[in-house]
């Protein structure tokens, strides 16, 4: 059970919320979330935005009832954290060039990843792409944490990025986006591997129910378990 | 904990009459690092098919008012690695070790069997009532007649305890538990999900690919209870009920009316040790009320 510091609403339905609460999360790994006794049934995958050793923080977006009870939360109400789940993003200390892509609410875990990446490699590069259909949110802290923001606003983010400038891409966004960013790389002949992190409806979170199924290259794989994050051939160069 | 929920279903000895169901805990492995699956009375297997199978297509999870809908249309590694890597893991835990088995087609489901044979398990379950597989599963499931042949070409070569899943979409729940006493089944487990639909309106189309998916959960409950007590009430195997159970008190329910084990499966969903808290509140309940066993409840109503 964690105690929610803060609850803020950013605007276009997102909220940062931060919770108190003693973890070993990594980049790119989701926490359970639960804020309610029985309903709705299941609990809510959300990524880490951030994290210390003391809390947590959630960049979320209110799409359904869920989200809209975690939305409600006041500092001082409790949660329940389960987790952190998930493989979370690779390691990539021998890269110099790294090039972070996100779509929508797919940024959230890209914010700690340009932390990270920084704080293990203090000379590589770190640019983040960030893609909004509506008012952008959180600018100023991506900004804060990498060498060169580029953000796009109701276009297609994919748009803007050259892949054949670095040694690893990340993304995290609606599949079609990355796809698309998938495709640009391979057509680029870049040999700069793409880790993409998939997001999928889940039931337990833990590997259990197989409802987060995804196909890869290597047949099915758990998104929460042995995913989020693929490399992007496993995922979109199936037949 | 005392011996009060200390049971025996089909000759099978229960340190207590909580199983978790099949489809909802893997193979038990993910929970253990939540609590130690040895308090459990035991655990239903993912479903097997003879084969591997990459399940369905789409959305496999809609939320539905007090309840879920599920999709995944028995996604499973196959009999032959589930023996190979997962097996002797079960077994050597000290609960009832219960082995789901599915089957696309009755030859499907005798190859399966053949391979389970071959291993020591405690209870074979038999399922033919999976809503979500086109080719089988609950179309075995639905007539009576129709499952007796599965049932009986089972029976025939089956070397374990054998209970028969039953589908609450049959058309006759009743008469189809009493076929499986019929054709000697050691007990029957009911209610597998209830078919049902939901729409995407922004889509304008089902949510699911195969249309209709299975609702479990607490929005199931009355009437998967009822079915349990007009099938105990029918036939003289035991009955393991099932529907969402997710309070000690929803147990309590079923055992009153005839079920000699529950099984617990969405609950887990809501937090992963609910068994847990169910097996604690069920031996306060029989403490409290002044029970020894059980058993003294069981099919009280």
């Amino acid at each position: 059970m964690g105690k929610v510091q803060s609850n803020e609403a950013l605007g276009e339905g997102f909220y940062l919320m931060r919770v108190e609460e003693k973890n070993n999360a990594r980049m790119g790994q989701f926490y359970m979330l639960r804020a309610w006794e029985t309903y709705p049934v299941l609990s809510r995958p959300i990524s880490v935005y951030d994290a210390d050793e003391e809390s947590v923080s959630f960049l979320y977006k209110v799409v359904g009832k869920g989200t809209e009870l975690l939305a409600r939360l006041q500092a001082g109400d409790e949660i329940t954290l389960d987790g952190a789940h998930g493989n979370g993003f690779p390691d990539l200390a021998d890269k110099k060039r790294i090039a972070l892509v996100g779509g929508g609410v797919g940024i959230a875990p890209l914010y700690l990843a340009a932390k990270t990446y920084k704080k293990e490699n203090p000379q590589c590069i770190v640019d983040i792409y960030l893609g909004f259909s509506g008012k952008t949110v959180l600018t100023e802290e991506f900004e804060s944490v990498c060498d060169k923001l580029t953000v796009n606003v109701g276009g297609f983010v994919t748009d803007d990025i050259d892949p054949a400038a670095y040694d690893a891409i990340v993304t995290c966004g609606p599949t079609v986006m990355m796809k698309v960013l998938y495709n640009k790389c391979v057509k680029s002949r870049t040999a700069a591997p793409l880790y993409v992190s998939m997001e999928n409806r889940m039931a337990c979170g833990i590997g259990a129910c197989l409802v987060c199924s995804c196909r890869t290259s290597d047949g099915n794989r758990k998104v929460c378990k042995d995913g989020p994050v693929f490399l992007g051939s496993e995922v979109f160069n199936i037949e | 904990m005392s011996n009060r929920l200390k049971t025996t279903f089909a000759g099978v000895e229960f340190k207590n009459p909580v199983v978790l169901a099949s489809g909802t805990c893997g193979f038990g492995r993910e929970l253990n690092e939540y609590f130690d699956i040895e308090r459990l009375g035991g655990i239903c297997s993912k479903g097997l098919l003879d084969h591997p199978h990459g399940g369905n297509d789409g959305i496999r999870i809609w939320e539905t008012a007090s309840g879920i809908m599920n999709s995944v249309g028995l996604e499973n590694p196959g009999v032959d690695a589930f023996i190979e890597n997962d097996l002797d893991w079960v077994n050597s835990k000290n609960l009832v070790n219960i082995v789901n088995l599915g089957g696309h087609s009755l030859d499907g489901y005798l190859k399966g069997m053949e391979k389970l044979n071959g291993v020591d398990l405690d209870i074979l379950e038999l399922n033919i009532s999976c809503p979500n597989v086109k080719s089988g599963g609950m179309n075995f499931g639905t007539k009576t007649e129709v499952a007796r042949e599965i049932v009986r070409k089972i029976r025939a070569v089956c070397r374990h305890k054998m209970v028969v899943k039953l589908s609450p979409n049959a058309e006759n729940i009743v008469s189809l538990a009493q076929m499986c006493e019929e054709e000697g089944a050691d007990g029957v487990s009911l209610v597998n999900t209830f078919l049902g639909m939901a729409v995407d309106l922004k889509k304008k189309a089902p949510v699911f690919n195969n249309v209709y998916a299975g609702l479990s959960g607490p929005a199931i409950k009355p009437i998967a209870l009822r079915m349990v007590h007009q099938v105990a009430k029918a036939v003289s195997i035991p009955v393991m009920g099932l529907g969402g159970i997710t309070t000690w008190e929803d147990a309590i329910e079923f055992i009153m009316a005839g079920a000699a084990v529950v099984q617990v499966g969405t609950a887990t969903f809501m937090k992963p040790d609910i068994s847990m808290d169910i097996i604690a509140g069920m031996e306060r309940y029989l403490e409290e009320n002044g029970y020894e066993s059980i058993e003294e409840i069981r099919g009280i109503l």
